[in-house]
């Protein structure tokens, strides 16, 4: 890392200048920086709402916001955070950018087709934008009918709309990964070498394809009923609001798993790069992905338990959430053997990679005790559920995404971020992260519900103490992104492999070239083929 | 040679790379698809299960002989896009453009009939809402059966419009012969688009004409 490493004369990022050349590209790296440019607004919009919301519960009396607009803004929180950044974050910043490069392709399948993939999502993302600007929606983001379809006086199908046209950009994202993998693999890459991150967005993918349509005619049957006052979902037409339910959640618990696997993936690559060990169990950390893909589609009865359903349908739907941990844990499993005896280097990539465990772990294992139907019961719609869901989607999925973001961003920029700035901020981010959520497990677990904005007295301290982890979260997400846009210009030059990793993308100039690869690279090796002896290098 | 040369995209290898990839990418639009139409689908099965007597009499209101001259035109449509895909594999471009007119004229001749079913129904008062005023009894589920009736119906129609829009993509580009026995991907793809989209109406005609 001493001798001094030049940038590239000619890259992807130098290819072409102006504006045109970025809007109109066709190459998947610079999509994905269009991507991360507006994902990276989206989370400051829907963080926004977020900081509403912790400052209305600083005081039990609700004396912030009045109860409608506090309903506005945990719905408006949900909808950005959940369809307009979780959903996309990682498979289209990460995935867009190195789904290709991992597998020596120069592009995706459908270059033109990914493009208007971004279009599509902003064009929906503006749409929910004007819906929150215009007078919000007050559903919460589940759009539960007939409220979303009847009652509710708000923007319901402006909003809907939104995550419609949204949705058909995940699904194109989808078919363009599925396709890319299949079709476009350098010769000797065999399925099982692909690293594990393609693997995750292989599975997300098939969960993207055949979910995300089954929540877009769900939502045309919502506008449908709210349009012309006839009734898919409303008792009084004659409707049934719990196929709402059904419909709706098939998609959305699957869409948890389109959060969370490429997170996964990301971990695994970062796990065994800073442990200097191949990992542990490759194909079961492979096949633990697929198996979350199809075992997910089995469980969206969790979400009913006290909806009406029969008590037979939801021990199924228990058994089957049980059932859908013991992937998840195969990979936590495989990860901490892989962590075993491994020369292990505390770079800032690792340090968000073992705080992703950590949290998840505690994330999947509340999961389970809201997979048991007693205890489910007990906490049903309380805290202990707000806590249990952002430490799977906040600990686990925004610890991934910026893991994987420190990791590869030398290969998107060509330079480095200071280093210690980069421990500093996985710190913060950690430490303020659990101050804001776990509280939150107290709370539930005391009876206090979700979605009110006043609560009784004795709440008050675990509320203040959340409010406060969450503002030293807020401090914690801006660090990086300061260092960030000024390693763009002031970092030191990171040259191809600065972390000596194994992996195709590694094996170009960073950043790369326009065609990610001079040469169409022949693999003979591997995953991972990680020694030992190499550790010294770093 | 020269044709295939300017229709390789750069990402790819040789065209069979191509090919392969444009096939698995409609495969995968079509599944998606499958589950978009899943839903209503689904409402449908939830329904009639819960208002059995209601469907029954509300499906006698459609008139059957209609739907059944609708499918023949389909099948037919079906039959003459398969043998405009078969043209365009041969390098028959007059062929190609004869069978793609034949199949548009199927599709709106299809369009057509069901404007006419739509317009009748809506003369008979036959649209869920206030004015739904049929002497059926329980009028409230069969308002749900027409409901069903149109969404599933008109999703169908809205295919069957951006079909006809392909198709004619397909007919500029074979008269200006950008089609080859070497590369006639897009009309392999846009045939199975429009199979497909027969076969949900296949699914539909019974579902909503038929059973009884």
């Amino acid at each position: 890392m001493s001798s001094p490493v030049k940038l590239p004369g000619q890259h992807y990022l130098n290819a072409a200048y102006g504006i045109k050349s970025w809007l109109l590209t066709t190459d998947h790296k610079r999509i994905a920086w269009l991507y991360l440019a507006s994902i990276t607004l989206f989370f400051f919009v829907g963080g926004f709402f977020a900081v509403l919301i912790r400052l209305e519960l600083m005081t039990p009396q609700g004396d912030l916001v009045e109860a409608e607009t506090y309903n506005k803004l945990f719905t408006m929180h949900g909808l950005f955070m959940i369809f307009f950044f979780l959903i996309p974050s990682i498979p289209a910043v990460l995935g867009n950018f190195l789904v290709p490069m991992m597998i020596g392709a120069p592009d995706l399948a459908f270059p033109r087709l990914n493009l208007a993939s971004w279009y599509i999502y902003i064009a929906g993302a503006t749409l929910a934008l004007v819906a929150a600007v215009t007078g919000g929606v007050d559903t919460g983001w589940t759009f539960y009918t007939p409220y979303s379809s009847i009652y509710s006086n708000t923007n319901v199908v402006l909003a809907a709309l939104g995550i419609f046209i949204t949705g058909f950009s995940s699904i194109l994202t989808g078919i363009n990964f599925i396709v890319t993998i299949h079709k476009m693999r350098a010769p000797g890459l065999t399925w099982f070498r692909l690293p594990l991150f393609i693997w995750a967005h292989y599975a997300t993918s098939i969960i993207m394809v055949l979910g995300t349509p089954v929540l877009a005619v769900t939502i045309v049957l919502v506008a449908i009923e709210r349009i012309f006052r006839i009734g898919f979902f409303d008792p009084a037409l004659g409707g049934d609001p719990v196929l709402f339910q059904h419909l709706f959640w098939f998609y959305s618990h699957p869409a948890v798993y389109i959060m969370i696997l490429p997170g996964m993936g990301v971990i695994s690559e970062l796990v065994t790069c800073f442990s200097r060990k191949r990992i542990f169990g490759y194909s079961f950390v492979a096949f633990s992905s697929l198996a979350i893909a199809v075992v997910g589609f089995l469980v969206w009865g969790h979400h009913m338990f006290v909806s009406s359903q029969s008590v037979y349908a939801s021990m199924i739907f228990s058994i089957l959430s049980f059932v859908v941990a013991v992937p998840s844990a195969i990979k936590v499993f495989n990860w901490t053997a892989t962590l075993y005896k491994g020369s292990i280097s505390l770079q800032t990539p690792m340090l968000y990679a073992l705080g992703f465990i950590g949290l998840f772990t505690i994330g999947g294992m509340t999961g389970l005790a809201l997979a048991a139907l007693g205890l489910d019961v007990h906490v049903h719609d309380t805290y202990f559920v707000v806590a249990h869901f952002h430490y799977i989607m906040v600990g686990g999925m925004v610890m991934a995404y910026l893991g994987g973001l420190h990791f590869w961003w030398p290969k998107m920029t060509g330079r480095m971020y200071p280093e210690w700035w980069g421990r500093l901020s996985a710190l913060i981010i950690f430490v303020g992260f659990n101050l804001a959520f776990f509280p939150q497990f107290l709370l539930g677990y005391l009876g206090m519900p979700r979605r009110y904005h006043a609560y009784p007295e004795e709440f008050q301290v675990l509320n203040v103490m959340s409010s406060a982890g969450a503002s030293i979260l807020g401090i914690g997400y801006l660090i990086p992104m300061i260092y960030f846009i000024w390693s763009m210009r002031y970092g030191a030059q990171a040259g191809p492999n600065p972390w000596q990793a194994k992996g195709l993308e590694w094996q170009t100039p960073s950043p790369p070239p326009t065609e990610n690869f001079p040469i169409t690279p022949v693999v003979t090796e591997d995953a991972y083929a990680y020694s030992q002896e190499e550790a010294a290098v770093v | 040679m020269s044709d295939v040369q300017t229709t390789l995209a750069h990402q790819f290898e040789d065209p069979d790379q191509q090919h392969e990839a444009a096939s698995l990418g409609m495969w995968a639009f079509l599944i998606t698809e499958i589950m978009f139409f899943g839903g209503l689908f689904a409402a449908y099965t939830v329904y009639r299960i819960q208002y059995p007597a209601a469907f029954v009499t509300a499906s006698h209101l459609l008139d059957y002989k209609l739907g059944a001259v609708n499918t023949a035109v389909l099948i037919c449509s079906s039959l003459t896009m398969a043998l405009a895909v078969r043209a365009a594999q041969l390098g028959q471009r007059r062929n190609l453009i004869v069978f793609l007119i034949l199949t548009m004229t199927l599709g709106t001749t299809f369009l057509g009939i069901k404007a006419a079913e739509y317009t009748h129904k809506f003369h008979e008062r036959l649209i869920p809402g206030p004015n739904f005023t049929p002497n059926v009894s329980p009028n409230r589920e069969a308002q749900l059966f027409f409901l069903l009736y149109y969404s599933m119906t008109g999703l169908h129609a809205l295919h069957m419009v951006i079909g006809i829009g392909v198709l004619t993509w397909l007919l500029v580009r074979a008269v200006r012969g950008h089609f080859s026995h070497e590369y006639y991907s897009p009309v392999e793809m846009s045939g199975l688009y429009w199979h497909f989209v027969d076969i949900v109406w296949i699914y539909l005609f019974p579902l909503l004409y038929l059973v009884r």
